[in-house]
């Protein structure tokens, strides 16, 4: 029989010694796994443009496609610049800029908690001799964070392309959100209506026509996945609205 | 004088080659023991993630048994379950982490399933039948064998899901345009997880019909 300061003894070596052989082996697959991260971002948002890449030429089709990195404030001013390997203005990067905290400054502040500023990522892509506008979105779908970008056309107002990503969403159901087939319907709605207002794109149960919702203005929502569809909707709308300041504003010059 | 050697068998007996070759026919894990069939129902649609699957389930078996039939003499008995389990959870995480740094497309088909290799019933039942009684060579042989079994079933799986299901094969298109034109279209039941059970079902059936000692009698 062994005694139970022998089981101790042993139970807790044998803890130890794998919890270093794990955190060994995490430390050194650190930098490959954050460069896979990375590249799969930039492959997000080349496909939003229509651009196909793969894991080997994606950072290339970046450089070569995505001319200026943007970082913007809630006035819509431009807070930094970044082209061509190089910042023309402030030094941050768009690309480095995480869309989730900065939502949760945004809140914080509404709430008085903080007194940071917001900042917003953007990402002009010259594609054909069009230059498109590339808007990272994030949001919450049923289980968990739902993500996406959006292209919108040089006019600033109508949607060239969208990609959307999820954690967990029920396979089947809100999962399909990641499908070319829901994001596609997203190409040629329009965010500004008629008089210049910001509507956003509504994801409509039950489907646009029939709906009060203009059907350049709305998509239909996924069957069975009603609250990742709403999670869709508020995540275009509240990610959007953070940008209508500075497009006003590079509209009126 | 060979005598000085009479204790040790020779590397390739006859036991060795059951140890290892067992597993694939009579012994299969799948379709003789009925275990791991949860995994094999979910990671089976392509054949990609299939393989990866079999290496890597077929990287832990071993190991695990390894590691545990070397330790099998110091494990106190009360605390052999989380001993156990403590090593096989540890090679998981090896295996999660190895993939998502080297395999990152892969490692997400497989998302949550490579960390369920965990609670793969394969594992434990090969550490506490075999690796717990047997020498540290003989169980990694062990391991070895069973975790072909389990990777051959899924292969098999796989490719039938695979071409009926999406008319490719690791990826690649196999089934000519032309038959498409002709009206064919691929089985969409095969995408999903019933068509593993059909095809396991079958895979039984085939099996015990060729090996009258697998069949029951009534």
């Amino acid at each position: 029989m062994y005694s139970n300061a022998y089981i101790f003894k042993y139970a807790s070596i044998m803890v130890i010694l794998v919890a270093a052989i794990l955190s060994a082996a995490a430390l050194l697959l650190q930098p490959a796994q954050e460069r896979n991260v990375k590249i799969e971002k930039i492959q997000d948002i080349l496909r939003s443009a229509h651009i196909p890449s793969t894991t080997a030429n994606a950072e290339e089709l970046y450089r070569k496609h995505i001319i200026r990195e943007i970082v913007i404030n809630e006035q819509g001013d431009e807070l930094s610049v970044y082209s061509n390997g190089s910042f023309e203005k402030g030094d941050i990067r768009a690309f480095d800029v995480e869309v989730r905290a900065q939502q949760k400054i945004k809140k914080e502040k509404l709430a008085g908690k903080t007194t940071q500023e917001p900042v917003y990522p953007l990402f002009v892509c010259q594609k054909d001799n069009d230059t498109l506008y590339i808007i990272p979105v994030y949001g919450t779908g049923l289980w968990g964070p739902i993500w996406g970008n959006i292209a919108l056309k040089s006019d600033l107002n109508t949607i060239v392309g969208a990609t959307y990503g999820h954690k967990g969403e029920t396979p089947g159901l809100g999962a399909e959100i990641a499908t070319s087939e829901f994001a596609d319907q997203f190409i040629d709605k329009t965010i500004f209506n008629n008089n210049g207002q910001f509507v956003s794109v509504a994801v409509v149960k039950g489907g646009v026509a029939g709906s009060n919702v203009e059907i350049s203005h709305g998509v239909d929502a996924i069957s069975g996945g009603t609250i990742t569809s709403v999670g869709v909707d508020n995540m275009i709308e509240h990610s959007i609205e953070n940008y209508v300041p500075y497009f006003k504003k590079i509209k009126a010059i | 004088m060979s005598t000085a050697k009479a204790g040790r068998e020779p590397f390739f007996s006859a036991k060795t080659k059951k140890l290892l070759l067992g597993p694939l026919n009579k012994e299969n894990p799948i379709t003789v023991q009925i275990l791991g069939i949860c995994s094999a129902l979910a990671i089976t649609v392509k054949l990609e993630p299939a393989v990866v699957m079999s290496i890597s389930v077929i990287a832990v078996t071993a190991m695990s048994n390894l590691i545990i039939s070397m330790l099998r003499n110091t494990i106190p008995p009360r605390i052999r379950i989380i001993v156990q389990l403590v090593v096989i959870a540890g090679l998981v995480i090896l295996v999660d982490q190895v993939l998502k740094a080297y395999m990152y497309d892969v490692s997400k088909q497989l998302s949550v399933f490579v960390g369920l290799i965990i609670t793969n019933c394969i594992i434990m039942g090969r550490l506490e039948a075999f690796a717990m009684a047997n020498k540290p060579v003989d169980s990694f042989i062990d391991g070895i064998g069973n975790g072909l079994g389990y990777g051959l079933i899924l292969i098999i799986v796989a490719f039938f899901r695979e071409l009926l299901g999406s008319g490719t094969l690791y990826g690649y298109k196999v089934i000519p345009e032309g038959l498409y034109e002709m009206g064919y279209t691929d089985n969409g039941l095969m995408i999903l997880p019933p068509a593993a059970l059909i095809v396991v079902g079958i895979i039984i059936w085939v099996q015990r019909s060729k090996n009258p000692d697998l069949q029951e009698d009534n």
